[in-house]
């Protein structure tokens, strides 16, 4: 379960950083929740994956610990409530500049080719 | 257990909420409102002020928990003099926005106070999860803020501040996640007694925790390779919130001063002094790179942003460092610098609204109005943020070169601080020349009105550096002592043995 539950935070992660690098809004927001999904189940695991076991301690020789999941809870809530102001903020970048590039650049007509530069300037 | 602790969270929540329900009353009640709980604010962190000179930890736990269990709020110095220090200059940007500034969004207020109870809840707390919670509370009021008055360029300023900010969020969630995964604990005075008995190959997972948490810390800060979001972001906001923004990159600061020492000091075994010889060289840098910032401003806005870095540079060099007494001549500058930093902002707002089209622009243009009273300002603001004496930037950077030991360390600092220092001044002359003297003949013709809200606040803000030159003498007394309570950890661990109030007669004995 350790291998799968880690690898499971990796690819996550990972797939996060990569969107986080891209260059319009959307993929980044995509990007920035995969990224809290890895953290927060990062952050699960860091009361050790047990399963089955009381969340007391005293009662039995194992427990598993019930921090890490109000951590995780109050995680998730300003993750979303970050994720959605970010999409609010982007759709107003939007709006404001006419495409959905991070840095609000506007399209530019791609330059002529030299074969077309040559032929107008004959 | 005294309950003052929490009035200076409660009173800007109270308030804040109470803008919240009153997005459509007059604006007139609102700014009254709102000022008199800035004001208020101000009241209650005096009083924990004068509470913790006497330099004893007074611990205020939330539902009764015996600490660690619970989360504690924790009052000492270090705390106390950033409250004031914060308070203080929210009044001042509070008056200054209700001056005009406010107008156009109805919850201004609102997210003003908001941002203020978020800076109180981080400098109180002494949990490392709620330092989280603390940083989400005045990043979200901020991200609301930085938008205030809209435009196209804020809002791409913004989008990469909120990614960048949402980003660092996760790193410092992953950190707290290794280090609770080790020690079990998130209090920081139990995390002060645990990290030194961490052995065998949970001390890397500590490690890396640590270091991540300094990379977090480094982003609020606005550290050299972290820093370039800051002079956009900062520049393009209203004056009144870039004058609060002041002391935004002076938390990360106060989280290093606050962690470090506390749990990665002397006593902490293999990771004593943990990343502190990474940050010595790249507070360096960050000076360097905030002085070529500076230098090559084309706007006094742009120019303004360079100097908060050039302050983080100048604030984190003797931190690193770790001495009582580099400590001790940080603290004093970082009064100074945040008051001096966010005074200019003021300034270089007054200054854009009585030039018309050339705004802040560093560029010749017709005469503007109020020249006399707006130069003078600058140059008061100028000098402190040089440091030219007889100001009090002067005095914190004496302090601060005073304060290391000779060797490599001490030629590198007096030279790159006072080589920049240099090129600051050559900056401020620049800009202060062309913007003050260079007029091309004729007047505006129509010139903003200014308010006297807006003239007086900024008019105090600019001279509060004379108020810390007078009060020199106990302010630094006051520094010395906080620096030694910070690197003093026993007295902070202690307050794990702080008997929590129990109520005399439990309810469960009454119903039984």
């Amino acid at each position: 379960m350790e291998l799968l539950f880690a690898l499971a935070i990796g690819a996550l992660t990972t797939s996060g950083v990569y969107l986080l690098l891209r260059a319009r809004t959307f993929p980044v927001i995509m990007g920035l929740t995969l990224l809290s999904y890895g953290v927060n189940l990062f952050l699960f695991a860091s009361g050790r994956l047990a399963t089955g076991q009381q969340p007391v301690i005293g009662t039995a020789a194992s427990y598993s610990d019930p921090l890490p999941q109000a951590l995780v809870l109050t995680a998730i809530v300003i993750g979303f409530a970050m994720t959605a102001f970010l999409v609010v903020l982007s759709l107003r970048n939007l709006a404001d500049n006419e495409n959905d590039h991070v840095d609000g650049r506007r399209e530019t007509a791609p330059p002529p080719s030299k074969l077309e530069q040559e032929v107008s300037g004959k | 257990m005294t309950h003052w602790l929490i009035a200076p969270i409660l009173i800007p929540l109270l308030g804040g909420i109470l803008q919240v329900f009153m997005g459509y009353a007059p604006i007139s009640l609102r700014r009254t409102l709102a000022i008199a709980t800035t004001v208020l604010m101000l009241v209650s962190a005096v009083v924990l002020l004068a509470l913790a000179t006497d330099g004893s930890y007074r611990v205020y736990a939330f539902g009764n928990w015996q600490p660690p269990f619970g989360i504690v709020l924790v009052l000492d110095r270090l705390a106390a003099l950033m409250l004031v220090l914060t308070a203080v200059l929210g009044l001042f940007c509070h008056i200054y926005a209700s001056g005009g500034a406010d107008e156009g969004n109805r919850q201004f207020h609102g997210l003003f106070l908001f941002q203020l109870m978020g800076l109180n809840i981080a400098f109180l707390t002494g949990d490392l999860f709620n330092l989280f919670v603390a940083f989400e509370v005045l990043l979200i009021a901020s991200y609301g803020l930085l938008m205030h008055g809209g435009g196209s360029s804020r809002t791409v300023a913004g989008l990469h501040y909120v990614v960048l900010n949402l980003a660092g969020s996760a790193l410092f969630l992953i950190s707290v996640g290794m280090i609770y995964s080790v020690t079990g604990t998130l209090n920081m005075a139990d995390l002060a007694v645990k990290i030194p008995q961490v052995t065998g190959n949970n001390l890397n997972l500590v490690k890396a925790g640590g270091m991540m948490l300094l990379v977090v810390f480094g982003l609020k800060a606005a550290i050299l390779p972290l820093c370039f979001w800051l002079p956009k972001a900062y520049a393009r906001a209203t004056a009144p919130v870039a004058a609060l923004f002041a002391v935004m990159t002076k938390v990360g600061i106060y989280a290093i001063v606050r962690i470090y020492p506390l749990m990665f000091g002397d006593d902490a075994g293999e990771l004593a002094n943990l990343g502190m010889d990474w940050l010595f060289p790249l507070a360096l840098v960050t000076l360097s790179m905030g002085v070529i910032g500076a230098l090559g401003a084309d706007n006094l806005k742009t120019l303004v942003a360079w100097q908060v870095i050039i302050s983080v540079g100048t604030l984190l060099a003797p931190i690193a460092l770790g001495s009582e007494a580099g400590l001790s001549a940080a603290l004093f500058y970082l009064v100074s610098t945040t008051w001096t930093v966010a005074a200019l902002f003021l300034v270089s707002e007054l200054v854009a609204s009585q030039r018309g089209a050339a705004g802040d622009s560093i560029v010749t243009a017709p005469k503007m109005h109020h020249r006399t009273f707006l130069s003078v300002l600058f140059l008061i603001g100028a000098v402190a943020a040089a440091g030219l004496p007889p100001l009090s930037g002067f005095f914190g950077k004496l302090l601060i070169l005073q304060s290391v030991e000779p060797g490599a360390e001490m030629a590198w600092l007096w030279g790159v601080l006072l080589i920049g220092g240099f090129l600051t001044l050559i900056a401020y002359s620049r800009a202060g020349s062309i913007v003050f003297w260079w007029n091309i003949d004729g007047h505006l013709e129509t010139p903003e009105p200014m308010n006297n809200r807006v003239a007086i606040s900024t008019g105090i803000l600019t001279c509060l550096t004379m108020l810390i030159v007078v009060l020199a003498g106990p302010l630094s007394d006051f520094t010395r002592a906080t620096a030694e309570q910070v690197y003093d950890n026993q007295g902070y661990i202690n307050i794990l043995q702080t008997p929590v109030h129990i109520p005399q007669n439990p309810l469960v004995g009454e119903i039984n």
